[in-house]
């Protein structure tokens, strides 16, 4: 927090335009100085490498099954041990990473997608759009996350994209609130209404003024959202409405691990180590961006 | 105030109505024969035929949605096609064991998030910040089941402690009772609790670095007074929302934990319907379970104008 | 973390609330894998609830170790010559748990109940009964529209059960909230999947061998937390642990295992006439249906996936049963053969089949044994994983190519065949029909003798086991464990509690 090379203006956010520097920039060099956010940048990195090279660095074939080598301890030929049916977990795992962030970010996008700019439209309309939005979150959010999310994977038909867009609707409503209720609480201050009193349209006032300050708690709810949403593939994986088999997620290998939790603890501990990482990782992330987006920081 | 109150309540008539719809809608769109799960192995054509007429499952849909709201609005929520016992029974039967659930959750959830939350932003970029961070995501980042299963290995089959699972009432036996809960309380509070840790953290710095509280410190108040007094007051707006809304889930979301620790609350009723597609079953829990969510939600909309004076207006 | 969760515990020791043991009755506490469908011996359909049945409502037969079926409620049964009179003498001066007299007239209520009841699953069971006569207060006469050999066999389970005529007249519909039965425990409380409690029944017409005084039936899905339950003392018993967690179970000093081949079976069923999934060579040539069976190593799926413990099956009785066709043993696997068998029915590239899957971890990873064996002979296995009901609904409606299916069983072989390969049979989900099939199907129920019945099912195996619809693949062994205090307890194969003569040391 010290050491501050710029000086960044400590002034209201209506006022930012007058530095030259972009708001992005800025973030960015911020969040540079963070190194456990760096180090987070490079795990998700690292991550999504894997899971796009998967083909390249696995050292097996993720489905080919050895019978002869069922549920055996990590060893030099299989660094992470083998699962139930003789397949490599260390390729598994770094398969299942296409699956599981996937699951994890396209959902939440799916979300942000359609939560933020409904959001922004209750909040800064109000009236009978807030009403009517406000009601159908309320319905929303009042049934059971895994209820909707199983209903809609259900309905829709089994499949990993499926439950993507289940569990992406599913956590709508929870953005649309958030940035609904921060847009209530910033549209009174001061800055918002001189924007207004000089005749800025809506859109311009709802995308210069609100949304940068809506920003920092939609970055700590995308981040756990991806957490969420990580492990809400593996319940659907679990009721079969998820990643279909042979293909590997990290969800779905954990729930295989469960009935081997005593005989091969290997099965859940390596996928259960992904995840771990994957949401620390989005989570240590989502902090340094957090204050490296807030103007109001140094 | 009071206005602001009634206006929330008349909009409670439109939002259940929404539930009702979505759900009603939802479940009938799901593939699957209600009769022939009821049936399972003993597929006798004849009897399903009888089923399906008997739970009026061969009249279409806006009639049964009709039907049973009129059934909700004279006080009848049906009954279990599964279980052969009305609705509004299994209903007083879990809610308690819900609610004890749900309270215990919540405290855990309070108590670690909050705490955690507010040493991580005093300390924040130092090293107990870093620390706090990894012990409250660690309740996120790990899943419910498995951290269900393992405390049951570890303190009921390794050290005998703690009864695996299962339920005693509080009324019946209150330490078995609070012996039967703490472990499947824990590991929903735990779950929680990394949620509203980074919420109060996020709350609490914004708050720390805003002019009242620089203003405060200029005043020459103890860091101490500036924190908890000042800095609090403000931070607790986006918790006491979350709060609810948490709280309003785990009426209804326990449902992995619940089946781990055989806790028979509403959870484990309302999976188990989905799957047996006991319509009246899912209907009459969601409608029950949303309307403790909606009201809670009022609740925290009232605590929101309460700490937030500016929106009383 | 593990420490403070650590401190918590020893907070938790510290203020005394760790499990307490001492109880002055004895109790057996009972850990089911599921939760039980509603207690009405009409109306019930679940294996599980057969359990708890087991100890509240005795039927009029029960079966022994050999599956002979021996007297319970009833003392002795005459079959007429022709077949179609049956007459049940009754254990005299037996009561239901309210006092009501268990005589010919209950019997006849009972029975009638099971045949009329809106929504009975026994209609369809005992539907080749034609009337019941109340002979005098100890002997019924059933009379039948034609002769049915496995009618006594079926008296052995639910449909065999009494209910008091009183209880059930009061209650309806809603019998099964609180059951009345004559079984040697009587029923005291449910609560929706947390618990039954039954206790003795004083009046039991076989009291002196009944020594425990209450049974605590618990639902625990999980069995993992299944097994920490029994480990840890808070179950005595529990059913179903998971055959990959045997060893563990042998190791405790403190645990018993008992294990039995079941009645039922685990097979593929294959989609043969039932729509348009239907037309492509799996459905349409059975020269290809076989190939699968070939590409199949019923051993390797028995040793990868249950460490050995099941029995591996072709047929839908298990090869140590009586009504086995011998001539027929469990092929082997011959990856060479299935590739023959698919080019001379003309299959040439990879065959794509839609391969339905319950959702239920062990049927899973064997779908997932058989995928990778069958690629090996040229079928392209794409696993769909589908939950309980829309796997019922899709298999009604024929959208589906194979399809796991488990069937929880019968005594007489009658009920894991018929209704499986009769053309339009309830069970026939493959919709495989053949006019062959249908009489020797006849025969094997209405043949008086029992050499009769074995001709009559060898010809059922000539068709079926050649053409049919249904790749038999394994029979579960029936797992109980339980703790060395329980005392008389013995596994049968049909794998339920029974109570009577069980003691707790």
């Amino acid at each position: 927090m010290s050491a501050v090379t710029v000086p960044a203006p400590a002034l209201a956010p209506a006022n930012q335009t007058l530095v030259i520097e972009s708001p992005r920039r800025r973030a960015w060099r911020r969040l540079r100085r963070r190194p456990a956010a760096m180090v987070a940048l490079a795990v998700i990195a690292v991550m999504i490498l894997a899971a796009l090279l998967a083909p390249w660095i696995a050292p097996y074939d993720p489905i080919q099954q050895s019978w002869r080598a069922v549920r055996k301890a990590p060893s030099a030929a299989n660094w992470f041990g083998s699962d139930e049916v003789g397949r490599d977990i260390l390729s598994r795992v770094i398969y299942g990473a296409r699956a599981s962030l996937s699951a994890g970010i396209i959902s939440v996008g799916i979300a942000l997608g359609i939560g933020v700019p409904l959001g922004l439209a209750a909040g800064y309309l109000g009236g009978w759009t807030d009403a009517l939005l406000s009601r159908l979150t309320d319905a929303m959010l009042a049934v059971p996350f895994l209820i909707l999310a199983i209903a809609l994977a259900a309905f829709l038909g089994p499949s990993l994209t499926n439950a993507m867009i289940a569990i992406g609707i599913t956590a709508t409503p929870i953005f649309l609130r958030l940035t609904r209720g921060q847009v209530l609480a910033v549209r009174a201050e001061d800055y918002v209404e001189a924007a207004r009193a000089v005749g800025n349209p809506h859109w311009r006032i709802a995308l210069r003024h609100i949304l940068p300050n809506v920003m920092p708690p939609l970055i700590v709810q995308v981040t756990l959202t991806i957490a969420t949403a990580v492990i809400a593939e593996a319940s659907l994986s679990f009721l079969g409405l998820g990643q279909q088999p042979p293909a590997p997620s990290w969800g779905s290998m954990l729930n295989t691990a469960q009935r081997f939790l005593s005989q091969a603890p290997w099965m859940a501990v390596f996928p259960g180590l992904a995840i771990f990482v994957t949401v620390l990782a989005f989570n240590i992330l989502g902090d340094g961006l957090r204050d490296a987006l807030d103007p109001r920081t140094k | 105030m009071l206005t602001v109150i009634s206006k929330r309540l008349t909009q409670l008539v439109p939002t259940l109505f929404f539930v009702s719809v979505l759900i009603f809608g939802l479940q009938h769109l799901l593939p699957g024969d209600p009769a022939l799960v009821m049936a399972g192995e003993e597929r006798d054509p004849v009897v399903i035929e009888q089923i399906r007429r008997q739970y009026r499952l061969d009249q279409p849909i806006p009639v049964q949605y009709l039907h049973w709201v009129r059934g909700v609005l004279s006080g009848d929520l049906g009954e279990s096609m599964r279980l052969k016992e009305p609705v509004l029974d299994l209903v007083r039967q879990k809610l308690p064991v819900t609610l004890q659930l749900a309270v215990m959750s919540m405290i855990v959830a309070l108590v670690l998030g909050v705490t955690l939350g507010i040493l991580s932003a005093v300390y924040r970029g130092r090293t107990l910040d870093h620390l706090v961070n990894v012990v409250g995501l660690a309740g996120i980042s790990t899943p419910n089941f498995w951290l269900g299963i393992m405390m049951i290995l570890f303190f009921a089959v390794e050290l005998g402690w703690l009864p695996a699972s299962g339920y005693v009432s509080p009324f019946e036996d209150w330490r078995q009772s609070l012996a039967t809960t703490i472990m499947p309380a824990f590991v929903l509070g735990n779950s929680i609790a990394g949620v509203i840790m980074r919420h109060t953290r996020s709350a609490m710095i914004q708050a720390l670095d805003s002019d009242y509280v620089r203003t405060a410190r200029a005043k020459g108040l103890s860091e101490g007074s500036v924190v908890l007094k000042h800095a609090m007051r403000n931070a607790l707006t986006p918790v006491i929302t979350l709060g609810a809304l948490e709280f309003g889930t785990l009426l209804s979301g326990a449902v992995l934990t619940e089946q781990i620790f055989s806790i028979p609350g509403f959870g484990k009723l309302i999976v188990d319907a989905v799957f047996n597609r006991d319509y009246a079953v899912v209907q009459g829990v969601v409608l029950v379970t949303a309307t403790t969510y909606i009201a809670l939600n009022l609740l925290a909309d009232i605590g929101y104008i309460l700490v937030n004076p500016r929106l009383r207006a | 973390m593990r420490s403070i969760l650590a401190a918590g515990a020893i907070a938790i020791a510290a203020l005394g609330l760790a499990p307490t043991h001492a109880s002055a009755q004895s109790t057996l506490r009972i850990g089911l894998a599921e939760d039980p469908d509603v207690l009405d011996p009409t109306l019930a359909r679940t294996y599980v609830g057969r359990i708890v049945f087991a100890s509240i409502c005795d039927k009029l037969f029960d079966i022994d170790a050999k599956l002979n079926i021996v007297p319970q409620l009833a003392l002795s049964h005459e079959t007429s010559a022709d077949g179609r009179e049956v007459t049940i003498k009754l254990r005299p001066n037996v009561r239901f748990h309210d006092g009501e007299p268990m005589d010919a007239k209950a019997v006849k209520f009972s029975l009638d109940r099971h045949l009329g009841m809106q929504g009975s699953f026994r209609r369809s069971e005992l539907s080749v009964v034609d009337a019941i006569e109340v002979v005098d207060p100890t002997t019924v006469r059933l009379k039948l529209k034609a002769p049915f050999a496995p009618l006594l066999a079926t008296l052995t389970d639910r449909a065999g059960m009494m209910v008091s005529p009183k209880a059930a007249e009061a209650a309806g519909d809603r019998f099964g909230a609180a059951p009345v039965c004559a079984g040697p425990y009587r029923f005291v409380e449910r609560v929706q999947q947390d618990r039954i409690v039954v206790e003795r029944f004083a009046d039991y017409w076989d009291k002196d061998k009944v020594s425990i005084d209450r049974i605590v039936y618990r639902p625990i899905a999980d069995s993992t937390v299944r097994l920490a339950n029994l480990k840890a003392g808070q179950l005595d018993l529990i059913e179903r642990p998971l055959a990959t967690d045997v060893p563990e179970i042998k190791k405790d000093r403190n645990l018993t295992l008992q294990s039995v081949t079941e009645l039922g079976y685990q097979g593929m069923t294959l989609n043969v006439a039932n729509g348009d999934a239907a037309k492509n060579p799996l459905g349409q040539s059975a020269k290809v249906r076989r190939a699968l069976e070939l590409a199949i190593d019923r051993d390797a799926i028995n040793q990868v996936t249950f460490n050995g413990l099941f029995t591996p099956a072709n047929q839908w009785v298990a090869p140590d049963n009586a009504w086995y066709d011998k001539r027929n043993p469990v092929p082997g696997r011959d990856v060479a053969a299935a590739k023959k068998l698919l080019a001379e029915a003309g299959v040439k590239a990879s065959l794509a089949i839609d391969f339905m899957v319950p959702n239920n971890p062990e049927t899973r990873q064997v779908a997932e044994v058989i995928q990778a064996m069958a690629a090996e002979a040229g079928f392209d296995m794409k696993i769909r994983v589908v939950e309980f009901a829309t796997g019922l609904s899709e298999a009604e409606q024929g959208r589906y190519q194979a399809f796991m299916l488990a069937w929880s069983g019968r005594p007489d072989p009658d009920g894991n065949i018929y209704s499986f390969a009769k053309t339009n049979g309830p069970l026939n989900y493959g919709k495989f029909s053949s006019p062959d099939l249908d009489q020797a199907l006849e025969e094997s129920r209405t043949a008086t003798t029992r050499e009769g019945r074995k001709a009559a099912y060898d010809k059922v195996a000539d068709v079926w086991l050649k053409d049919g619809s249904v790749i038999y693949l394994y029979h579960r062994a029936m797992l109980i464990a339980h703790t060395n205090k329980l005392k008389g307890f013995t596994l049968l194969p049909d794998g339920m509690v029974r109570v009577v003569g069980l003691k707790m040391n």
